[in-house]
């Protein structure tokens, strides 16, 4: 705790963010232990009760009488977890689709950067739609979807990097000494990408967030009886006339979620690569 | 003109890549539209198979499939009997672009004098104001926005109405029209911001200010017209971006538009109706990419001699 105001230099709002994302992060995995209720559990004595009433149910009760608490902190998971690995497989798509373009240069490069253009242009969560019909929706092939389209953002950044590391002396040294092509692009080009990525990885996460509640929200995402903060709040808002902490509940994690992330983001982004600014 | 030409044309293989990804990953999933139902006799269901052609090759239905498009046909909805997709889209896409057109009308509208008032109020009051609302704006969602405003307006105010579309009503509009523009407006806004502030900081400007121009005069002949062209570029992901909300602000809203037909359509796998809805959707943004890059070539020539290289 001692060293914590050292990580991000003149960003406080990066510090606070990242201690409020563990300390999220942490009641995710451990709060649903401390309440009596598992997060399919139905209380029937205690329908849509609001927060803070009797049966230690502290975020209140959904209209089956579930536990609010343990439901939203299940669903946080959910969407962490699936914002998480979404990025994971965008950035395995993005960083090898730019390090490549990037390195061959020429008609290759134009080519791959068209094709990110045309599909650049296009309102892309359409495609997760059209993939969700295709995969199905579980929690494991949503995370595929939203990333298999969500790559593209990422392809031009590390493109853009790739291309002028193409052209630095230790890359020109490595092809005279004959090092093959997938060697220079693993050893050499690859690390020197790393900083960029991970920044870029670390906005990338809350879009992923939002694409899964956002799905999730329209009934094409996380299914019953699992929760995540997209379906949560959709339930929330049928039901925000008579049990507004429905919707609240959830969608304040959401909302606390994605800023903090969005702020860690912008603080990485300083402290790696200060020219962005 | 021959600028227009060429980018008109460079449109045909980006709109043949689309429509035949989307076919393709709309047909390589498992089961088909008729699946779900208790299980059909299997001379009904190869009846059925044969009346929407899903009997034939997929070469063969990708074939029919274009030749129906090329006609302006999209082919019948597999799940809601007796209508065509044409025929659904025809009642959705006048009620999401009236919805749409007003949101983004409102979002630029807004949004370009909203940056322009922080740029010149930088680091006052109310720039730090906006801005902290604004940052609120793009991290809450449309999803979670439209709500909230109907848990305000509607039923605590009693203001407006919860939902629902009668045509020709504006207090229908109002809610829907709000939560769609809102996180487009606030991107505007930023990036107005942003640019602005660039060029304010260029020696032309403190020329114009030291010749004795009034400050107004100077924003609006000098700053505004180079500060505007990042923002005219963003129109086209804008538009994309507008028309992605309407799917969740139809659906919280009732509204009778085409993205409550998609959704439906990808819950029911109804192939033809989602294919349908998503070539539209992509040619309506790519057409309005179109339009955008024109204006920008008509009102920038470098645009247009950077592209054709």
């Amino acid at each position: 705790m001692i060293g914590i105001r050292r990580w991000f230099p003149g960003h406080p709002a990066a510090r606070t963010s990242l201690c409020l994302l563990a300390a999220i992060a942490l009641l995710a995995v451990a709060g649903p232990k401390l309440s009596p209720w598992r997060f399919d559990d139905l209380d029937w004595a205690r329908i849509a009760s609001a927060p803070g009433g009797e049966g230690q149910h502290w975020f209140g009760t959904d209209r089956l009488g579930r536990d609010l608490f343990v439901r939203t902190l299940e669903g946080v998971r959910v969407s962490l977890a699936i914002g998480l690995l979404a990025t994971l497989v965008s950035l395995l798509i993005g960083v090898t689709w730019g390090a490549i373009a990037g390195f061959a240069g020429g008609r290759v490069e134009a080519l791959m950067m068209r094709i990110v253009d045309v599909f650049y242009s296009l309102p892309y969560v359409f495609f997760v739609i059209l993939l969700t019909v295709t995969l199905g929706r579980t929690p494991s092939t949503l995370f595929v979807a939203i990333g298999a389209v969500g790559w593209l953002t990422m392809a031009r950044v590390v493109r853009i990097q790739a291309e002028s590391l193409r052209h630095r002396e230790f890359i020109a040294a490595a092809i005279a000494l004959g090092v093959p092509t997938w060697r220079i692009l693993v050893r050499h080009i690859l690390p020197n990408l790393a900083g960029a990525v991970l920044v870029y990885a670390t906005l990338t996460v809350p879009g992923m967030i939002l694409i899964e509640s956002f799905l999730s929200f329209l009934g094409l995402g996380v299914q019953e009886p699992a929760a995540s903060l997209g379906n949560l709040m959709a339930q929330g808002a049928a039901e925000m006339e008579a049990a507004p902490w429905m919707l609240l509940v959830p969608c304040s994690f959401l909302v606390a979620i994605v800023l903090a992330l969005g702020f860690v983001g912008d603080g990485l982004r300083d402290l790696l690569d200060p020219r962005e600014r | 003109m021959r600028y227009a030409l060429a980018r008109i044309v460079g449109l045909l293989p980006t709109l043949i890549i689309i429509v035949t990804l989307a076919f393709v990953l709309v047909r390589v999933a498992p089961g088909g539209p008729f699946d779900q139902e208790q299980t059909l006799a299997p001379d009904i269901k190869a009846n059925l198979d044969r009346a929407y052609g899903l009997d034939l090759s997929l070469g063969q239905q990708y074939v029919r499939y274009w030749r129906g498009l090329l006609h302006g046909d999209l082919g019948p909805s597999m799940r809601i009997r007796d209508f065509t997709v044409n025929q659904l889209i025809a009642t959705g896409l006048p009620v999401s672009l009236t919805v749409g057109a007003f949101a983004f009308a409102l979002a630029v509208g807004l949004g370009v004098p909203l940056g322009l008032l922080a740029a010149t109020r930088k680091d006052r009051l109310a720039d730090r104001v906006l801005m902290a609302v604004l940052a609120l704006g793009i991290a809450v969602p449309a999803y979670v926005v439209a709500p909230l405003l109907v848990l305000v307006f509607a039923i605590s105010l009693h203001w407006l109405p919860v939902a629902g579309w009668e045509p020709g009503t504006t207090r229908d509009l109002v809610l829907p029209v709000i939560s769609l523009a809102l996180p487009t407006l606030a991107y505007v806004a930023r990036m107005t911001r942003a640019s602005v502030l660039e060029v304010l900081g260029l020696p032309y400007i403190r020329t114009a200010r030291a010749k004795g121009l009034p400050p107004v005069a100077v924003l609006v002949r000098h700053v505004l017209p180079p500060a505007l062209a990042p923002v005219l570029g963003y129109l086209g992901p804008a538009a994309a971006a507008v028309l992605t909300g309407s799917l969740v602000v139809e659906t919280v809203f009732g509204l009778p538009g085409m993205g409550r037909f998609l959704v439906q359509g990808a819950l029911n796998r109804d192939y033809t109706l989602v294919l349908g809805q998503v070539i539209v959707y992509a040619v309506l943004v790519l057409s309005f990419n179109l339009a955008v890059d024109l204006l920008q070539g008509l009102l920038d020539p470098r645009v247009r001699h950077d592209r054709r290289a």
